[in-house]
């Protein structure tokens, strides 16, 4: 077999596994978030179809293909069709550079090795914003445009504070390639991004809520001032992507911040932290990348069934006049400790 | 590699003369995202990844979505009775093709055209940051200063905005 | 069929012209802002492209300026161009002649 055709082969075996396990974790979000929200409002949620209602994602499914799928007259059709699309897209591509596990015999355990790492995240990660303001536009009728341009606004403010918040984890790492920020992170606990630079860690994380439209941050939807907003118009499977599009930036977002805060595949005991020799290291590794995944994605679905949602201007507020120049600041400060220290 | 390229730069130029001939400011403006995404394209085939995903990061992801933004705040739909074009757009025709045709006689003319592709470097980024940082520090630094007095600039005009929305408008 | 230099510049020859008839021809202030920024795009091609080919990284780093400078001029621009079209309610430009608001 040639080297290439080897490449080829793994790579597609890889994008089936990682695309079959997210889109799995996407479903069964779903169901987490119905469980979590009844036991903290003292309900029961789910649980008709099957054992604890652990088939219902499936039932789900099923509805929404079988629904009819409604147009509205007075929608822009080409748009309205392509927006759902374009949400689920970004999310499911910044997966593709996430290394989940160190090695399976000679095999790295990410899609692709990128050495520009972070800034393919960030680029992808922009193009979300798309999906949303088409289907604002796309509805042509005031509730959803109002979200649309919201979102815009909402995701592009963000994006700058979560783009500055990162830069002091790679001038400590030393390059933008995620593998070598994972190797940065071995040996103790103490060496995880999220000891180092924590202010960074706190500014990732709420960005990250807001560029996900989650709460308390989730104003492009809001249900009670827009109906919902962008998604007004859509029914059945396209509004069934929308969602879908919403836990899949949750799982790529948590993804991305247990990479580069929290260790990525590595524990600091037994060994963990090394690339793996056996087949089985391998495998346990990968367990621990998704078991850190879903610790972080439990939380964020936790978070919006404890905050309430912030007002428009309060977002704008927060993230123009209190992020952008605490991660500035953050910058400036690791940058001069990391001149002096190294000096 | 041939073939990605004439679907890149044919989807590219496709898409560039339709942001320029469209009526709706919404389609211009997509349009133009999609020339900015075929450029990112090109710039990767290229073997920039870095310059690639910075034009995907900036171009596609923040300019051309705040010009979206500003279409859609300006109610951007040109007027159905008036002409999209200016008058006196033949003038402007003749000027493009004359500057299209002296750049493709000069081109045709140089002796650039003979340079063979360089085998792509490991880790340019690596070096495109320590040129930036002892080569080009004068423009860098330079630069910075241009993005602060930007910033400075937007919230100025946006702080003007809101003082004149402020006193309540008098009713005649 | 070797796609060489000169393949590139043509493409980015014609972004150019392209740009260049949008920004005289066309009546609206949004068009030509983005004629304009076409125009620094098919500039951008003929760097990388140059770079590329003459194994120099230069291009590259040209361009990474040229694109910081579209950042801070659509920040602007766009306020501009915003701002007043909510004072004129027009943003054609033969509507824009008198050089106070």
């Amino acid at each position: 077999m040639t080297p290439f055709s080897q490449f080829a082969i793994f790579s597609a075996i890889k994008i089936i596994c990682v695309f079959a396990v997210t889109m799995f974790i996407v479903a069964y979000a779903v169901w987490v978030e119905r469980k979590v929200s009844a036991a903290i409002q003292d309900r029961h949620g789910p649980n008709r179809v099957g054992p604890f209602g652990l088939l219902q994602p499936a039932a789900d499914a099923v509805k929404a293909f079988l629904k009819e799928d409604f147009t509205p007259a007075h929608v822009r059709k080409v748009y309205y069709w392509l927006a759902p699309a374009i949400v689920m897209i970004p999310s499911l591509l910044t997966i593709a550079i996430i290394p989940f596990g160190s090695q399976l015999g000679h095999q790295k355990m990410v899609i692709a090795d990128l050495n520009v790492g972070v800034l393919y995240t960030f680029g992808i990660v922009s193009l979300g914003v798309y999906g949303i303001v088409l289907a604002g536009y796309a509805a042509n009728s005031k509730y959803p445009f109002l979200g649309g341009i919201r979102s815009s606004a909402q995701l592009i403010s963000y994006e700058i504070a979560m783009g500055m918040s990162v830069i002091p984890v790679f001038l400590l790492v030393g390059g933008l390639n995620l593998s070598q920020v994972i190797s940065y992170q071995t040996g103790s606990i103490f060496h995880w991004l999220i000891f180092k630079c924590p202010l960074s860690f706190i500014i990732f994380l709420v960005a990250m809520f807001a560029e996900t439209n989650r709460l308390p941050f989730d104003l492009p939807e809001s249900e009670q001032e827009l109906a919902g907003g962008y998604n007004v118009e859509y029914s059945s499977i396209k509004f069934a992507l929308f969602f879908m599009g919403e836990y899949a930036a949750v799982t790529a977002a948590s993804a991305m911040l247990v990479t580069l805060f929290l260790g990525g595949w590595t524990l600091p005991i037994a060994g963990l932290d090394r690339p793996a020799a056996t087949l089985g290291v391998g495998i346990l590794q990968i367990l621990i990348f998704l078991a850190k995944m879903l610790v972080v994605e439990f939380m964020v679905i936790w978070i919006r069934w404890m905050w309430p949602r912030f007002r428009y201007d309060q977002l704008m507020d927060l993230g123009w006049r209190r992020f952008i120049p605490l991660a500035l600041a953050n910058i400036v400060v690791t940058a001069l400790v990391l001149c002096l220290v190294v000096k | 590699m041939s073939v990605a390229f004439f679907i890149i730069a044919l989807l590219t130029l496709l898409s560039a003369v339709a942001a320029m001939t469209l009526r709706n400011l919404i389609h211009c403006a997509l349009a133009l995202a999609f020339t900015f995404a075929g450029l990112a394209a090109a710039y990767l085939q290229l073997g920039a990844q870095f310059v690639g995903f910075v034009q995907l990061l900036v171009y596609v992801g923040a300019v051309a979505i705040l010009i979206v933004f500003a279409v859609l705040l300006t109610r951007g739909r040109e007027p159905a009775t008036q002409g999209i074009f200016s008058p006196k757009w033949p003038v402007g025709a003749a000027v493009a093709l004359g500057v299209f045709g002296t750049l493709a006689g000069l081109l045709l003319s140089s002796r650039v055209l003979h340079h063979e592709a360089a085998a792509i470097a490991q880790a340019p980024v690596r070096q495109i940051g320590e040129q930036l940082m002892t080569h080009y520090i004068v423009p860098l630094e330079v630069l910075g200063v241009l993005l602060t007095a930007a910033l400075i600039g937007a919230v100025i005009l946006a702080m003007h905005e809101r003082e004149s929305d402020s006193p309540p408008p008098s009713k005649t | 069929m070797n796609v060489g230099l000169g393949h590139y510049l043509v493409v980015s020859a014609l972004l150019f012209a392209l740009g260049l008839f949008g920004v005289i021809a066309r009546r609206n202030l949004l068009v030509i802002y983005m004629s304009l920024e076409l125009m620094l795009n098919a500039a951008n091609l003929a760097l990388v492209a140059f770079s590329r080919f003459t194994n120099n990284l230069d291009g590259q780093i040209l361009v990474f300026f040229v694109i910081t400078v579209a950042a801070a001029e659509v920040s602007v621009g766009l306020a501009l161009i915003v701002a007043l079209y909510r004072k004129r309610r027009s943003a054609h430009v033969e509507d824009l002649t008198a050089m106070k608001l």
